[in-house]
């Protein structure tokens, strides 16, 4: 007998004829909620990422003098500063420029999904910056509003914040393994 | 194996961290007099119900989603052959391979092996439960591989030659001057001037795990949630090294307990709202990680999931203890028990200490295994409040007290101090007591019964009172 088959056999066991109770969805659910853009600039510089606004990616990006800096494939080209060389490896980057596929505002989250413009997981955790572009069609309300959108087949990461840890006493503190700065280009359009 | 086919078994002996050396009260004795120990964990404990109570707060629909959360646990339970198939199908399909193991023995072996064929001698992991439950780090090491835990407290257990405390922060029980001097002691090439600052001590473990980070091929997970429908894995962390781990590596081995599946994709929309804000009190923890089997190009290109039993088809087969299997370990219980601030979590012996260890624990081994810690609570019902799925612990608990095979009057005395423990008035004169009888070595009553056949504890000089005062 396989365990599997072991297993499933304890669980049918312990079970019995346990009915499944149904499961009230009475919080506030997709769709019931508009998407509040001042919020979720609120609650990202809450957890210490740094909001800019407008337009101009590229004037933004170079104010930020991100020295080496690595994109994924697919970016927009505008997006960069005119002659501002990128680098091919990950690991040789000071900071990473990607786009995002949806921001939470109540939770003050980004959702990076892999897509050509988010490039592989790993280019946007090695860097110590990471410059994430968001436009506003990309901010849901809350968390059900981005679980509609996204596609768990793809690799999600969901950024809220730049790293940070608890485990010194129970207070929050920025700046361990992943991109010690984590700022967010909101655009107009 | 003793049983046979297809009974609920509880976890075997003699592997893994489910049992302490010691009964419950013992090694609370000695906990209630290690002072510093009691001042980490108040202000620990204090700090993160602050910050909890505030982010659940801005929830209007909080009690919503908890009775969602509840509902969609014991759902799941109702249907959990289904769901595995049915997460097992979806992550083959999705390229990643799927092991059934019956116990720890099992689990141990699996993951042991599947490193030994990766021919590497190093693993790297991100903080799991499920792992520390079956002592795969013991096992690992005896198979001469290295296991180096990079999760920042789990880092500091683990250089402190030290067990962790709390199913969140397992080195809750240190403050930052004590962790200062755990790296000072066993980190190599640790600055030598290093402050007790706590971004300074984040950016010494940044420092120490780079490079490890970089050159390790094999890493070993848990997770906070696998969904059925669609194959897909969650683990929720804070400081980027699950992220490293789960993106990394050529090989990625997660171990994950089977009350751990969720049925739909949609279902997450709640369990994300409610971990968080109930865990670290934030509005979302910093980093969330979410894996389909392989995807090619991005990540481990091998994921094998291990899907564990060891005890849980036994926690099942109790109809009144079976809602211990929906613990989600946010550790809210933990941080709002009174009893578990003062004795600290090595007390419970188990690697799931506080209230959740004080149910699951004891049905986890049988709770013959665990017979005292049933009592390990005052029953005053905050874990019931604080827990963002609902889980009646004090009803687990006067349950499984009927099942203890302890003699009456024990029974009655460790409930009795459970309760003086929250009730201060009492707990004060019971102290006050102490100090005037040291000689005496007897408790007044109605702690009488537990000191009866044992020395008592020599109190600490700040009672309970004063630091219920000073708090
Ligand atoms: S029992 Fe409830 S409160 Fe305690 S750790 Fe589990 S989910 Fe959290």
């Amino acid at each position: 007998m396989s365990s599997k088959d072991l297993i499933l056999g304890r669980i049918r066991a312990a079970l019995g004829d346990t009915a499944a109770p149904d499961v009230p969805r009475t919080y506030r659910r997709a769709g019931t909620q508009c998407a509040d853009v001042e919020r979720l600039v609120d609650r990202l510089v809450d957890y210490k990422a740094v909001v800019h606004r407008g337009s101009d990616v590229a004037g933004i990006v170079a104010s930020l003098e991100p020295g080496r800096l690595v994109v994924p494939p697919g970016l927009d080209p505008a997006w960069l500063p005119p002659g501002m060389a990128t680098v091919e490896d990950e690991h040789d980057a000071d900071a990473v420029l990607t786009a995002a596929t949806v921001a939470i505002a109540e939770t003050g989250t980004i959702v990076l999904d892999g897509s050509p413009d988010q490039g592989r997981r790993v280019i946007s955790l090695l860097p110590d910056l990471h410059i994430c572009v968001v436009r506003p069609d990309q901010v849901v309300a809350a968390v059900p509003d981005a679980i509609a959108r996204l596609d768990p087949r793809r690799p999600l990461t969901w950024i809220s914040g730049p790293s940070a840890t608890s485990d010194i006493e129970l207070n929050r503190v920025e700046g361990v393994h992943g991109p010690r700065r984590l700022h967010v280009i909101l655009t107009e359009r | 194996m003793s049983t046979f086919l297809g009974m609920p078994t509880t976890a075997p002996r003699g592997v893994g961290h489910l049992r302490g050396d010691e009964s419950f009260p013992d090694a609370a004795r000695k906990a209630l007099g290690n002072e510093q120990l009691r001042r980490n964990l108040a202000h620990a404990t204090t700090t993160i119900r602050g910050k909890s109570g505030a982010v659940i707060a801005e929830l209007p629909d909080w009690q919503e989603l908890r009775s969602a959360g509840s509902a969609l646990k014991a759902a799941t339970m109702a249907r959990l052959p289904e769901l595995l198939e049915r997460l097992e199908e979806n992550v083959t399909a999705a390229g990643g391979v799927v092991h059934w193991a019956a116990d720890a023995t099992e689990a141990n072996r699996i993951v042991t092996g599947l490193v030994e064929a990766t021919g590497h001698r190093r693993v790297i992991k991100v903080k799991s439960m499920a792992t520390q439950e079956i002592g795969l780090n013991e096992a690992l090491e005896a198979a001469g591989i290295a296991p180096v835990e990079t999760d920042l407290a789990e880092l500091i257990v683990q250089l402190g030659h030290d067990k962790p405390s709390h199913i969140l922060v397992p080195a809750i029980h240190r403050n930052r001057t004590e962790i200062r001097d755990i790296f000072l002691r066993e980190m190599p090439g640790v600055d030598p001037a290093l402050t007790d600052d706590p971004a300074t001590l984040a950016a010494a473990a940044r420092r120490y795990l780079r490079e490890t980070f970089l050159s390790t091929k094999v890493a070993v997970s848990g997770a906070n949630f696998a969904v059925a429908e669609t194959g897909t894995l969650a683990v929720l962390e804070s400081e980027g090294n699950g992220r490293m781990c789960l993106t990394l590596p050529d090989t990625l081995i997660t171990v994950m307990g089977i009350e751990k599946v969720v049925p739909t994709w949609r279902d997450l929309e709640v369990f994300l709202q409610l971990l968080p804000r109930a865990s670290t009190g934030e509005r979302m923890n910093p980093y969330t990680s979410m894996w389909t089997g392989v995807t090619p190009g991005d990540g481990p290109q091998e994921f094998h999931l291990v899907l564990l039993d060891n005890g849980r088809t036994a926690v099942l087969a109790d109809e009144v203890g079976r809602q211990a299997l929906h613990c989600i370990r946010c550790s809210a219980c933990l941080n709002v028990c009174p009893v578990y601030e003062r004795t600290g979590g090595h007390a419970y012996g188990s690697v799931y200490p506080g209230p959740i260890g004080a149910v699951l624990s004891p049905q986890l081994t049988g709770v013959a295994d665990n017979a005292s810690l049933p009592y390990a609570s005052s029953l005053c019902g905050a874990c019931f409040d604080a827990c963002p799925v609902k889980i009646d612990i004090p009803s687990i608990l006067v349950h499984l007290r009927n099942e203890a095979p302890h003699p009456r009057t024990e029974r009655i005395a460790m409930a009795a101090a459970a309760y003086t423990m929250d009730h201060p008035a009492l707990y004060a004169r019971a102290q006050h007591a102490a100090k005037l009888s040291r000689h005496a070595r007897r408790l007044p009553r109605p702690l009488n019964g537990w000191t009866a056949s044992r020395d008592l504890p020599q109190p600490p000089p700040e009672t309970f009172r004063d630091w219920w005062a000073g708090r």
